[in-house]
């Protein structure tokens, strides 16, 4: 009962918001679609649900043609960012709509119905909830309520796109915790789309990384992380440093340094390494990049220094609190190293 | 919600410019309406209610009320048709198509009334084959159906659009990704999101279908007991010097402008929110 995505492309107006885009996604699995806006995350999203038609390219889920299919046919629950809740019908009309709507032949009874709004109500731990109105709950309820209104169709996908963007921060981490586990519980094949790559590795079991309407890599969380195989992935999952350096097979040299390199294939020569803010040594002599300390932001979980080398270059470090660079000062002259970088 | 407007001072000048606006509308909406009342009654209350049960005055009632009758749920249907389409399908020409639809606001409603008669008329276009086949529709009820169609076109409309491309699509994607057919998506969610805006729309066409003057009057042929509706009614009987029967007819349509303006007050007051003309957010 897997969903198969193959060779996907999709056009608007001459501009190519899809281009071969090809993935599965396994029963029970909880994908994550990440990309900047204007990736063709949620464009991809669409054509899953329906409510859009690729150019060219296959829909599968268990070997039905999907693309065939009506929208309404497909069973696919979807919750939208701005929540789509009906604001005219109560909590509980809401979550029992998508049965109500269905045609007398297959409509559950109205008891049956009721008793599945009263399990999806608890299920959201809003059982007292179901007599008010959309517009007398907060956002994290309201989006709620939208996933058990998709859920109570017993859907074959479940779609979300871009789930906790319109809540606060809180809110969104508190939420990314309860979708998991609700997932967990239903074991309903879910994907969801994001910008935010923190909540993509939180939640994800697997990733499709976008950009510009290609996927640039497919993979679980920590091989995303620890193995980006392109420049843009390696940026987009966290802030980045440059360093040229002489790439030589698993080494790269730099003046008077060499550190161990991470690359998707054997390189040599000239290259562009980036490295992590937190993948650094600091010192006040010594190899290095020679940089000037332009700002400290002491709040969070390490110190966050921003340097400026001598050419120029911006480099964002992090240290440990308790570090000698705590002591250090604005203007103050130190030399950046890298403990590991990345080649593409 | 509403952000609270900053204020302006209270100046001489605010003040008086608040007299001035206030006293211009006693002189030319309170007084004529109050006058309409009193030639109504000049002679007493007989004279009032004999020229109402004239045979005339209730066929133009009836007239009036059979043509809004007819013209305001076809505009109503046309309206939510015209606001569906405008506000959830992307097409060319739809800036022409919001343009043209305003026309009716701008046209002169005479000329709303000979576009007709140049159609239909005798000597219209279709005026020969309309004869032949035995179809009277200039000087008939379907002239003035259609001259009143063409005069209150918008309103319905007009009123639908902005709040339908204020509340969006989303609710409707979503009911048709639960499952929704055409029909449940129409009247279980896009109906009643736009039911009060509906309302004051249709409230609105029905006030201007029943006082309309001007394209009734180029297409009814002012035939008595037939073809006058209430506007022409009156014009008829003022032109007799018959001036208590004029004023007890327009007080009939004064007080539905009244009964209107009450209803659409309270339609402001209560729903709000959900009208295009109020939004608050």
């Amino acid at each position: 009962m897997s969903l198969i995505v193959s060779n996907i492309t999709k056009t608007f107006d001459h501009f190519p918001a899809l281009t071969d885009v090809s993935f599965q996604a396994e029963p029970g699995e909880f994908l994550a679609l990440l990309g900047p806006s204007g990736s063709g995350k949620t464009t991809l999203l669409r054509l899953l649900a329906g409510l859009d038609q690729p150019n060219t390219g296959t829909v599968q889920f268990d070997g039905i043609d999907y693309l065939a299919l009506n929208p309404r046919d497909r069973r696919i629950g979807m919750v939208f960012q701005s929540y789509a809740l009906f604001r005219h019908m109560s909590v509980a009309q809401n979550i029992a709509f998508g049965l109500t709507v269905r045609p007398s032949k297959e409509r559950p009874s109205k008891s049956e119905i009721k008793a599945t709004v009263e399990r999806l109500l608890k299920l959201i731990q809003l059982e007292d909830f179901g007599h008010r109105y959309p517009s007398q709950l907060s956002g994290g309820q309201r989006q709620r309520v939208a996933l058990a209104r998709a859920l109570a169709i017993n859907p074959r996908i479940l779609l979300l796109d871009e789930p906790f963007g319109a809540l606060d921060a809180l809110v969104r981490k508190d939420l990314r915790r309860w979708l998991r586990q609700i997932h967990d519980e239903t074991g309903v094949t879910t994907i969801f789309v994001t910008h935010d790559q923190e909540e993509a590795l939180d939640l994800a079991d697997r990733v499709v990384v976008l950009k510009s309407g290609q996927i640039e890599q497919i993979g679980k969380p920590v091989e995303l992380y620890h193995r980006p195989q392109t420049e843009f992935v390696f940026d987009f999952l966290g802030s980045s440093n440059p360093a040229p350096a002489r790439v030589d097979g698993d080494t790269a040299h730099f003046d008077g340094f060499s550190v161990p390199v991470i690359s998707a294939t054997p390189l040599n020569g000239q290259k562009t390494t980036r490295f992590r803010p937190f993948d650094t040594q600091l010192a006040t002599e010594g190899a290095g990049f020679k940089a000037k300390l332009v700002s400290v932001l002491p709040a969070g979980p390490s110190l966050r220094l921003e340097l400026k080398g001598a050419d120029g270059t911006l480099y964002e470090v992090h240290q440990a609190h308790d570090s000698n660079a705590a002591d250090l000062k604005v203007r103050d002259t130190v030399y950046i190293r890298p403990t590991k970088v990345y080649a593409f | 919600m509403s952000a609270k407007a900053a204020r302006f001072p209270k100046t001489p000048a605010a003040i008086g410019l608040t007299l001035f606006v206030i006293a211009w509308m006693v002189l030319v909406i309170i007084l004529p309406l109050a006058n309409v009342l009193f030639e109504a009654f000049a002679r007493g209350v007989a004279p009032y209610l004999t020229s109402l049960a004239h045979p005339d005055a209730i066929s133009a009632v009836k007239l009036t009320l059979l043509v809004a009758a007819i013209a305001v749920p076809l505009n109503a249907v046309f309206g939510i048709a015209a606001a569906w389409a405008i506000t959830r399908f992307e097409f060319s020409g739809k800036g022409l198509l919001l343009s043209i639809l305003d026309l009716p606001f701008t046209i002169s409603p005479v000329i709303s009334g000979l576009v007709w008669v140049l159609l239909f008329g005798a000597h219209g276009w279709f005026g020969a084959v309309l004869q032949d086949a035995g179809i009277q529709i200039i000087f008939a009820l379907p002239g003035l159906v259609i001259a009143t169609i063409l005069v209150t076109l918008p309103f319905v409309a007009r009123e639908l659009i902005p709040l339908m491309q204020d509340q969006g699509t989303d609710e409707e994607v979503a009911a048709v990704t639960l499952g929704a057919n055409g029909w449940s998506l129409f009247f279980r969610v896009t109906l009643p999101n736009i039911k009060w805006a509906l309302t004051y729309g249709v409230l609105l066409c029905t006030a201007r279908a029943m006082g309309e003057f001007g394209a009734v009057s180029v297409v009814s042929g002012h035939i008595r007991g037939l073809t006058n509706t209430l506007p022409l009614h009156i014009e008829v009987l003022y032109n007799e010097y018959d001036s208590v029967g004029a004023f007890a007819a327009a007080t009939l349509l004064a007080g539905l402008a009244i009964i209107t303006l009450i209803l659409k007050t309270f339609l402001e007051w209560r729903f709000a929110g959900e009208l295009a003309a109020h939004r608050k957010h």
